[in-house]
């Protein structure tokens, strides 16, 4: 889309854009060329600058069971808090469409999770599913020792998907609800007339309808599982235990910032970097292939 | 099959009433069209026919047996939206077959009975495209076809042609006037436009306010309009109405000075009353002609075919029908001349017809 | 809904309700924690009945996590990401849209690109950024040799420093560098109907009164829809700000729930930290719940 009426003056043009773009190069487009010069280059212990060496890094790192371990854990994460996520917002969105008694409630509070900070959650959650205190060790007074996100490596993923989906439980809702409503009533009404019963109506139109939204956040809940989970699992797990929960962006802070391998660092956010543009080039073509109702 | 019995239907949305009691008895095969400006009540009454809007009071039955608590899908009616509601994610063949599927018949009949439509609506070579790639006609024609499609004893009608540009409404109603000679299923049609009214309507429901004004042929409606609001509201140009009181002789006055002869002992004297006048049945005469009334021409309005010349009578506008062409231009005066017989007469308190014949007019008690 | 399904229904209400108590049990969870003394919330399972130490709790973690300063600065921070991002948002894409120059679609797709990399994932160099944001032009200068210049025929040494670290401007500046906001504008910009601009054009104002008189009136509910989500997900920010302020000085509250999780052989007191999360997650709530419709607008905004 252009406008047809336009203004000429370049330098207003550009004086107006120069502040954000001023920005950009500063904070995204430096700092990226920088992964990259890192990633290919080593830092001499003693100073002296950085050493060519190619796709040293990126060999070292994908020979170390370690760092597939964390891209592993991340899958694994990214795939049960987006499935649960999803799945969960869908239903409920589903059900908040159908504008029964009191859906003007359930659509004001589903969203509320989202409003919390991640880390304020995972403390939330923490405390919640602890083994000795909280809610979930009920469970050990019944079995004992059964349920330990300290000790056990399964039980801590299951605590950090646990509270990562309960917050994005409330921003898919969102965009379902939104889509929901977007189907015009009519659509709805013609298939009751057609015999459709309620069930039977979302299979057969709403769902297709809402394949862009599925779409769309599917890759904007996996992306997130990316980053907005640093803020958890610092709170919850640290990537313990024994690095159980050690996602990638855990994994690239702590290397970075803890053990200042900057070289490692940058190789692992390049990677983590053409995934998510992966992720995003994905989306962006599905985009145009938006089904329109009109 | 098709018959359709409403009983002192009423609709209220909390306190708000949109529907104040309708009565009606639809018979099978009947095409109905339902008259009225939007916000009367008409789409309303519709979908509470097809089930969509409950019921608040009264009942509506069909074939005999009251629908009030059946679902839409277990009354036997089709309806056709007025945005069509076609499904987009579907080909035309789907959406044309969706409620067969619904309804479990086998795939290969079910491709039978979409071809079969598709035939009589036109679409055969269209069957796997999407709506997305028709144009508004032909997405008409799968809206039409899908509710074909079910042999539905009763076909619903909300608006469907007011997407349509003005050649394409004309040819679609003949169709649908086709279809429905063919089909013979009892059809209910809500608009807004008065010559889709006129033409496709065996009898025709005139709405306003959540009330029924009248019900009778086109022609009954056209020609004894029962209220002064059907009166001022079919027909086009509108029908001429002026306010005033009779007098002890039969004649109405307006302003004071404008006098109208009418029929003997229409109307008591002294009673207030509304005077209308059909623009086609005013004849011009030369200003000052006995027994006319003064106006001062505003404008003509040029149709081609014939003209309507439209006048002012001291503030109230008067248009009068010619078919021959005229010199007249803003500014001259002229007489108008109604004759006895062309004067429909309203209570000016109630907006019922006056009419010497019959005591009261065909119009559903409130 | 079209027909009556009693029993369907029923079960719908039933899911919903579920849902809804998932959605609460966390904050309940909470707030009912923050109420115990440290005894009763160790009790498994935690008894939910409130507890009467609401206050004491709240006091103990506000000094504790040093709340007064942390949720001071918490507010500056957000309030500056909200307004930056709104007011230069709007800027970006009123060039974007409203003018041709050569380089135009470059800006364009210069900015758009940074939506495809959210700050964590590059969090490593930027960082090293925020270090000396001047290093940029410094190695700018260097490369084409204007430093090497400077040196030789004036005798200057040219040498740019400015540290970010610990301050506003490291933790603001570089969460306002996304383009987020500059799409919902140019969205926005774009159903904006071409008469306003020709009509202002005849009126004989340029382009920085059309931005102004009528571009930005225009703009208001947009406005308010950005800014109400910039300021939830600053605030809820939490590795930027971790790496950026070490001095306590420039610290938000977010990164102090760290200083609140009960250490493995101390005191479990899960009341104090509980009523910490509960101070610190309540502000975006609040937002969120006072300004539901622009939020959730703005959101499904910036994202399309």
């Amino acid at each position: 889309m252009e406008k047809r009426v336009t203004f000429s003056s370049t330098t207003i043009g550009l004086l107006f854009a120069f502040p954000m773009l001023l920005l950009v190069f500063v904070f995204f487009y430096w700092p990226g060329g920088q992964a990259l010069f890192w990633a290919f280059t080593l830092e001499q212990p003693w100073g002296g600058g950085n050493k060519w060496v190619g796709f040293q890094n990126f060999a070292h790192l994908l020979k170390d069971p370690i760092y597939w371990n964390s891209i592993t854990r991340s899958l694994v994460f990214g795939a049960g808090s987006t499935a649960i996520a999803m799945g969960v917002a869908l239903v409920l969105a589903v059900l908040t469409d159908r504008e029964m008694k009191g859906h003007s409630a359930y659509r004001s509070i589903f969203v509320w999770p989202y409003a919390i900070a991640a880390p304020a959650l995972g403390l939330a959650f923490r405390f919640i599913l602890a083994p000795e205190a909280g809610l979930l060790s009920i469970l050990n007074r019944v079995w004992p020792d059964i349920w330990n996100p300290a000790l056990d490596g399964n039980d801590a993923m299951i605590a950090i998907i646990v509270a990562f989906s309960w917050k994005y439980i409330g921003y898919n809702f969102i965009f379902f609800l939104s889509a929901l409503q977007g189907i015009p009533r009519s659509l709805i009404e013609a298939a009751a007339m057609d015999g459709s019963g309620p069930l039977r109506r979302v299979f057969d139109i709403q769902l297709p309808l809402l394949t862009p939204t599925l779409f769309f956040l599917l890759v904007i809940n996996i992306t997130e599982s990316f980053q907005d989970s640093f803020g958890i699992v610092d709170i919850m797990t640290q990537g313990g235990p024994a690095r159980a929960t050690e996602l990638m962006v855990y994994k690239i802070y702590f290397d970075g910032f803890k053990g200042l391998d900057y070289s490692g660092a940058a190789a692992q956010s390049i990677i983590l970097m053409v995934l998510v543009i992966l992720l995003t080039i994905l989306q962006f073509r599905f985009i145009e292939r938006r089904i329109h109702y009109k | 099959m098709g018959s359709i019995a409403i009983r002192n239907v009423r609709k209220a949305y909390g306190k708000n009433a949109v529907v104040h009691g309708v009565d009606l008895e639809i018979a099978s095969g009947e095409f109905i069209v339902v008259l009225g400006p939007s916000g009367c009540g008409k789409s309303t009454l519709l979908r509470m026919i097809a089930g969509l809007e409950e019921i608040s009071s009264g009942e509506i039955a069909i074939d005999g047996r009251v629908v009030n608590k059946l679902e839409p899908r277990e009354r036997g009616c089709a309806m056709v939206f007025q945005n069509y509601a076609l499904y987009p994610h579907m080909s035309v063949g789907e959406n044309i077959g969706y409620a067969l599927k619904v309804a479990g018949v086998p795939k290969a009949e079910r491709l039978r009975r979409v071809a079969e439509t598709a035939k009589i609506v036109g679409l055969e070579a269209f069957l796997d495209r999407k709506p997305a790639a028709l144009s508004g006609g032909q997405r008409q024609r799968v809206a039409m076809g899908r509710a074909i499609v079910r042999e539905p004893g009763v076909f619903l009608f909300d608006e469907p042609l007011s997407n349509l540009d003005a050649k394409l409404r004309v040819a679609m109603r003949a169709e649908i006037r086709r279809l429905h000679r063919r089909l013979g299923a009892t059809s209910v049609f809500v608009t807004h436009d008065q010559i889709e009214a006129m033409t496709l309507a065996d009898r025709l429901i005139v709405m306003n306010g959540g009330r029924v004004e009248q019900v009778g042929t086109p022609a009954e409606v056209y020609n004894r309009p029962a209220t002064r609001f059907v009166a001022g509201f079919v027909g086009s140009p509108a029908m001429n109405l002026m306010e005033g009181v009779v007098d002890a002789h039969d004649v109405f006055i307006y302003d004071q000075t404008r006098r109208v002869a009418l029929p003997p002992s229409l109307a008591p004297a002294g009673a207030r009353v509304a005077l209308g006048v059909r623009a086609e049945a005013a004849r011009l005469v030369p200003a000052g002609t006995e027994g006319s009334l003064d106006a001062v021409v505003d404008f003509v309005e040029e149709l081609g075919a014939g003209r309507v010349v439209h006048t002012d009578l001291d503030g109230l506008s008067f248009a009068v029908a010619i078919a021959e062409t005229t010199t007249l231009k803003a500014g001259d005066a002229v007489g108008i001349r109604i004759a006895p017989q062309d004067v429909h007469l309203y209570s000016a308190e109630s907006g019922l017809r006056i009419d010497g014949k019959a005591a009261a007019p065909a119009m559903a008690a409130n | 809904m079209v027909e009556r399904t009693p029993i369907f229904n029923a079960i719908c209400h039933l899911i919903l309700f579920v849902g809804l108590l998932t959605a609460l049990l966390p904050f309940a969870v909470v707030i009912i924690a923050a109420t115990h003394d440290i005894k009763t919330v160790n009790i498994v399972p935690m008894p939910l009945m409130p507890g009467h130490d609401f206050m004491a709790n709240i006091h103990e973690a506000w000094v504790r996590a040093d709340l007064g300063r942390k949720l001071f600065n918490s507010v500056i921070f957000a309030t500056a990401v909200a307004c930056g991002k709104v007011i230069l948002s709007a800027m970006a894409a009123f060039s974007i849209v409203y003018f041709r120059f050569p380089g135009r679609s470059l800006i364009f797709w210069a900015i758009f690109v940074t939506l495809m990399l959210p700050l964590e994932v590059r969090i490593v160099p930027t960082y090293a950024v925020a270090a000396n944001v001047l290093a940029p032009f410094q190695a700018l200068l260097d490369v084409t040799g204007v430093t090497w210049l400077a040196a030789h025929l004036a005798g200057l040494q040219i040498k740019l420093q400015w540290g970010l670290l610990n301050s506003y401007p490291g933790l603001v500046l570089p969460l306002v560098a996304t383009a987020t906001g500059t799409f919902l504008y140019r969205q926005f910009y774009l159903t904006v109907p071409e008469e306003l601009a020709e009509a202002s054009k005849m009126d004989g104002s340029g382009p920085l009164r059309f931005f102004w008189d009528v571009l930005i009136p225009l703009s208001r509910s947009n406005m308010i829809a950005l800014f109400t989500i910039m300021f939830v997900w600053a605030w809820n920010q939490y590795l930027w700000p971790l790496l950026v302020t070490t001095d306590p000085n420039f610290g938000i509250a977010v990164t102090e729930l760290r200083s609140l999780i009960p250490s493995e052989f101390g005191l479990p007191d899960w009341n104090v930290a509980m009523a910490g999360t509960l101070l610190i997650m309540t502000p975006p709530l609040i937002v969120v719940i006072l300004m539901q419709r622009w939020f959730v607008r703005g959101l499904i905004s910036t994202e399309k």
